[in-house]
């Protein structure tokens, strides 16, 4: 059971994707586990034969404990001995969907089942209590982790105008000419510029374990989702420096779409470096972001709006983004976290560079 | 296409971009944005749903005209009947 967030303690595994004997490769999708993200999907991280399933789909189990052998190519499957909570079946209601009725106080033979043949799911049991909704519980995850990041990390904030005149002049004349689908937004290239900024930062592209800093040497930008609902995720672009910005604008379009579906997949929650949040589409100047731990940084945006620039000596109307910076004193100063800054800036200047 | 399903499959698209949205309580000609809490990139999201689904690729020029649902409907209604849908 992967860790899919810094406060995830346990998962319920809901289904296998794949049957014992099946080949499986790096990447694929082999389960589907119930967290309090909503329904992520397991990507399995070797290549090799699924060998034997350990946890059977119902059962909730802690954060590390194997949920299957899989034996790699010409290898012999490592043991993976584990206490298992075994589903007894019992018809339409399954045993987990049972035990959280019991839990929310809900008589499980009431519920309405949409699953297979009527069965009861975990969803029914909590939409007929009216607890534990997606939104609550997410709330409760993201209310864990910035409790976590204020009581641990000593945040300090900086910000950073940058006159974006360059990139908006080169979003029109890219988007006069691109269909629909192909158009970039703002966002895609302020992350691209943060990421390309991060490789010369990387004690902000790191995270903090055991009272040191461990730099990490992938840049996976976390970008911050809103869900309406009252969640809030921050799911990875692997790889974002790597990536061209329309690679990225496609991303992060899927992204947004998995998040808002409830399809995001395990290494996209566990794997981010960093965050990046924009909040300007309502109205907001300036983001004072809280750090996701166990990362070390977040970069925000806020509004791109006109405003008064200073350019030889004379003031002209430029739209102007506010980048803010909250990053892990222990790990950067300040001094160091303008810098990054600044280059972040510097990038933006040549948008077709990016 | 009728007015009446055009305006269903507006909202088809509509559904699958903001799935939690009660689009019945969407007021007509009032932004779409604001009321749905519609981001940049989930309103590119809608035009490219609006693109797949009814082959009418709203260029940036005109996004200010298809802001509200009655301004989109009419939008691409237009562009239905004068047969200068783009693919």
């Amino acid at each position: 059971m992967p860790a899919l967030g810094a406060d995830m303690t346990a998962g319920r595994l809901i289904a296998w994707l794949k049957r014992p004997g099946q080949t499986v490769t790096r990447g694929d999708i082999i389960a589907e586990v119930d967290t309090d993200k909503g329904v992520i999907e397991i990507e399995v991280f070797t290549s090799g034969v699924l060998e034997k399933i350990l946890v059977e789909p119902g059962a909730k189990v802690p954060v590390g404990t194997p949920l299957a052998v899989i034996r790699e190519a010409g290898g012999t499957p490592a043991p993976a001995p584990v206490a298992v909570a075994l589903p007894e079946g019992r018809a339409r209601v399954s045993p987990a969907a049972r035990r959280l009725a019991a839990e929310l106080g809900v008589d499980p033979a009431a519920v309405h089942g949409t699953g297979p043949e009527g069965a009861v799911t975990l969803e029914d049991v909590r939409q007929a209590s009216g607890k534990g909704a997606r939104g609550e519980r997410m709330r409760q995850a993201v209310a864990a982790a910035v409790t976590r990041s204020k009581r641990e990390i000593p945040h300090y904030y900086i910000g950073h105008t940058i006159d974006l005149g360059p990139v908006t002049t080169w979003l029109a004349e890219q988007n006069r000419d691109r269909p629909v689908a192909r158009r970039l937004v703002h966002s895609a290239l302020l992350v691209k510029a943060v990421a390309l900024g991060l490789r010369d930062f990387p004690e902000l592209n790191a995270r903090w374990v055991e009272g040191r800093v461990a730099p990490i040497a992938d840049i996976n930008v976390g970008l911050a989702i809103s869900l309406r609902d009252g969640g809030l995720v921050a799911p990875a672009l692997h790889h974002a420096d790597r990536l061209s910005v329309d690679e990225l604008m496609a991303s992060t379009l899927d992204l947004v779409g998995r998040a808002r579906a409830g399809t995001l997949r395990s290494s996209e929650l566990s794997d981010p470096t960093v965050t990046v949040t924009i909040l300007g589409d309502r109205g907001v100047d300036t983001v004072y972001g809280v750090i996701y731990p166990p990362q070390v940084a977040i970069v925000g945006f806020g509004k791109v709006v006109q405003g008064a620039w200073v350019v030889d000596g004379g003031v002209v109307a430029r739209p102007l983004v506010r980048a803010t910076l909250a990053a892990d004193h222990r790990v950067s100063d300040g001094h160091r976290g303008a810098l990054f800054l600044a280059a972040v800036a510097d990038r933006l200047r040549e948008p077709g560079r990016l | 296409m009728t007015r009446d399903e055009l305006r269903q499959a507006l909202l088809g698209v509509l559904k699958e971009i903001a799935p939690e949205a009660d689009l019945s309580r969407l007021a007509p000609d009032a932004p779409i944005r604001d009321q749905l809490d519609i981001d940049s990139i989930d309103f590119m999201r809608l035009l490219i749903g609006v693109h797949e689904k009814l082959h009418v690729d709203v260029p940036e020029a005109d996004y200010p005209k298809v802001a509200a649902l009655t301004g989109l409907l009419d939008y691409v209604d237009a562009r239905l009947a004068g047969g200068s849908a783009q693919e």
